[in-house]
């Protein structure tokens, strides 16, 4: 035990992003509420930006943009002094998909909903199979 | 000197998709026009990167003139050259075949089902070029995203079923991205070739293992591999027939190109085989996939679910060659891709236009078809045989190399499961074509017409299947140059011969 506690506290990002995605999963498995499955979806889309956005950063690092002050290209630019923009900008993208699956994925309720005029997953369910 | 070719494949139907969408709501008729236009376009245009390639070698292309490692790059070599090729040439069929379907079946929306349709095509031929592991991600999505709107145009469950192929096809792509991300950590690079030469000293690292097993299985939901298939029945049957002849044989394959391209470009083959040692546990996988696919699909009675089943155990073909790690297992592998594309197209097709006659599927429906729709049902044949493997036609020989691979890597098992399917698929076909035959048309619920009427769909439905259909025999006639010229260059060294 006492080896396990240096352990998640020095990788807390891990462990976060791991407890949030298992928190979506769990909403996508068990909910019977497509919508609350929805949500669930969204936690665990989130949990991996996070995982992105926490592995572009730096302790005492700054945004990557460089001055073009007094020092402009005189000075040596050193890559730890700057936060890794990649990720995040992977992550805009990722952003994107996410609100995208999400409005398809909610556009389909909506046509679910008039159909069955339920969003109970047994509900609907049982309704097909009475047919 | 910049070839611009495979950034207009990519750019071409993403602009017709708009001109399609906005075409919509100025002349309506003018929207299936400059959507063939589209997709003629990338498939000409595929063919002339793929024939560049075949004469001139691998293809580099960089994104606004960014060079490799940093800018976005899109690499064709002859692997992904000719799924090109397939992926652009069948969609454009389909396009043409499934017009007067499409325009029964959603007489008001035709506008956004072709728009949808290019941005489908997009995202696969998109998935296929790209040369970086983060855009084949967004690309996936792109393709997705499209197949789940496609799928949620059709009647019934449609809309359910495509609900729950979006749950589990997102748990796909974010296990895609999050298996990117290890690889991320741990090379600082997105671009394909450079992470296989980053990664080499890094083999025994855990966080490659757990990035490899992400990819896998996020791959795995995407293409329907046997535990993780159980979106695909539904979606692809309660999807409109014009929807599921393009993305039953196109999108599953595609996936299977993905993780064959991760396995030989991104991890490559020492990684898979010898670091990990997972080849003959994937083979009892895919085993165990050919023969559940094999035994659902008998339980079947509606003619497009019992195809989707067929898929799954073909999917488990695909995968056990791709595993076998041997050469003759890898060109099955990717032979098969080529073959079961056309081979699923053809069937697919086929129950459209069958649909289109009698709207219902069901297999007691389908007594005497042969005398009502004879052409079709000689289509159907043909592509029942080589789904079945009997020469000359296609599956004959993909089967071939995957059971010639099977025996020099000593897998019995994935032997006798590709036996096994074959003999399940003579009884499913078979009993299809009985049905159709000898069954008495009086006896079924058809809407009043005598068993001598031929009602043969119209011959725009007709010609491009009679088209795909001949192309079984043609790509079987010949394979023996296809292998030799295409898919024996790209057989990686690491792989025994």
């Amino acid at each position: 035990m006492s080896e396990l506690i240096p352990l998640i506290v020095a990788k807390y990002n891990y462990w976060l992003y791991i407890i949030l995605m298992m928190i979506g999963l769990y909403a996508m498995i068990a909910k019977n509420n497509l919508v609350k499955k929805l949500v669930g979806m969204n936690i665990f889309q989130t949990s991996i930006i996070l995982f992105y956005v926490s592995i572009g950063c730096k302790k005492g690092g700054t945004i990557p943009i460089i001055h073009h002050g007094i020092h402009a290209g005189r000075h040596v630019v050193d890559p730890a002094h700057y936060v890794n923009p990649l990720p995040h900008v992977l992550m805009l993208t990722a952003i994107v998909v996410s609100v995208s699956t999400l409005g398809v994925a909610l556009a389909l309720a909506v046509k679910i909903y008039n159909r069955y005029k339920t969003l109970e997953e047994d509900e609907i369910l049982a309704r097909l199979r009475a047919k | 000197m910049n070839d611009h070719t495979p950034a207009l494949l990519i750019i071409l139907p993403l602009l017709f998709a708009f001109m399609v969408s906005g075409m919509a709501w100025i002349k309506k008729s003018l929207c299936y026009p400059l959507a063939v236009a589209g997709s003629g376009l990338c498939a000409f245009f595929s063919i002339r990167v793929f024939t560049h390639v075949l004469r001139h070698g691998t293809m580099q292309y960089s994104l606004g003139g960014w060079e490799a490692p940093w800018g976005i790059g899109y690499h064709v070599d002859l692997l992904n050259g000719v799924v090109l090729v397939a992926v652009s040439v069948l969609a454009f069929i389909n396009m043409i075949a499934t017009r007067k379907a499409a325009a029964i079946q959603f007489p008001e929306k035709e506008g956004a089902f072709y728009a949808l349709y290019l941005l489908f095509i997009v995202g696969l031929v998109g998935i296929v070029a790209t040369g970086d592991l983060f855009n084949l991600y967004v690309l996936l999505e792109v393709a997705s995203l499209t197949s789940y709107a496609l799928i949620a145009l059709g009647e019934g469950r449609a809309p359910l079923s495509s609900l729950n192929y979006l749950y589990m096809g997102t748990i796909g792509g974010c296990f895609y991205l999050l298996g990117v991300g290890y690889l991320y950590i741990m090379t600082g690079s997105l671009n394909m070739a450079d992470v296989a030469s980053l990664l080499r000293p890094l083999y025994e690292s855990g966080a490659i293992w757990v990035a490899f097993t992400f990819c896998m299985v996020g791959i795995g939901v995407k293409m329907a591999f046997f535990p993780l298939h159980v979106w695909l029945p539904n979606a692809y049957t309660y999807a409109p027939s014009a929807v599921s002849s393009l993305i039953a044989p196109l999108m599953t394959k595609v996936m299977v190109y993905v993780m064959i391209r991760l396995m030989i470009s991104v991890f490559c083959v020492d990684f898979a085989f010898s670091v990990l040692d997972l080849g003959s546990a994937m083979v009892w996988l895919s085993i165990l996939a050919i023969v559940m696919g094999a035994a659902l699909a008998l339980a079947q009675k509606n003619l497009k679910r019992l195809f989707c089943y067929i898929i799954v155990s073909e999917i488990g073909y695909m995968v056990g060659g791709a595993w076998l790690g041997n050469a003759a297992g890898m060109t099955g592998a990717i032979l098969h891709i080529l073959n079961d594309a056309l081979m699923t197209i053809c069937l697919f097709l086929a129950a459209g236009t069958i649909h289109y006659r009698i709207n219902n599927l069901d297999l007691d429906h389908l007594q005497g078809l042969f005398g009502r729709m004879p052409v079709t049902m000689a289509c159907l044949v043909a592509a029942g045989l080589s789904i079945i493997g009997v020469p000359p036609t296609c599956g004959f020989f993909s089967k071939w190399y995957l059971i010639t691979g099977a025996l020099q890597a000593g897998q019995y098992g994935f032997m006798a499961a590709l036996l096994f399917s074959s003999l399940v698929n003579v009884i499913l076909f078979f009993r299809v074509f009985e049905i159709g035959y000898y069954g008495d048309p009086g006896h079924g619920h058809m809407h009043g017409s005598s068993p001598e009427t031929r009602t043969e769909a119209p011959a725009a439905m007709l010609a491009p299947l009679l088209i795909l259909s001949a192309g079984l025999v043609v790509m079987g006639v010949f394979t023996g140059s296809i292998v030799a010229a295409v898919i024996d260059p790209i057989i990686p060294a690491g792989l025994a011969r």
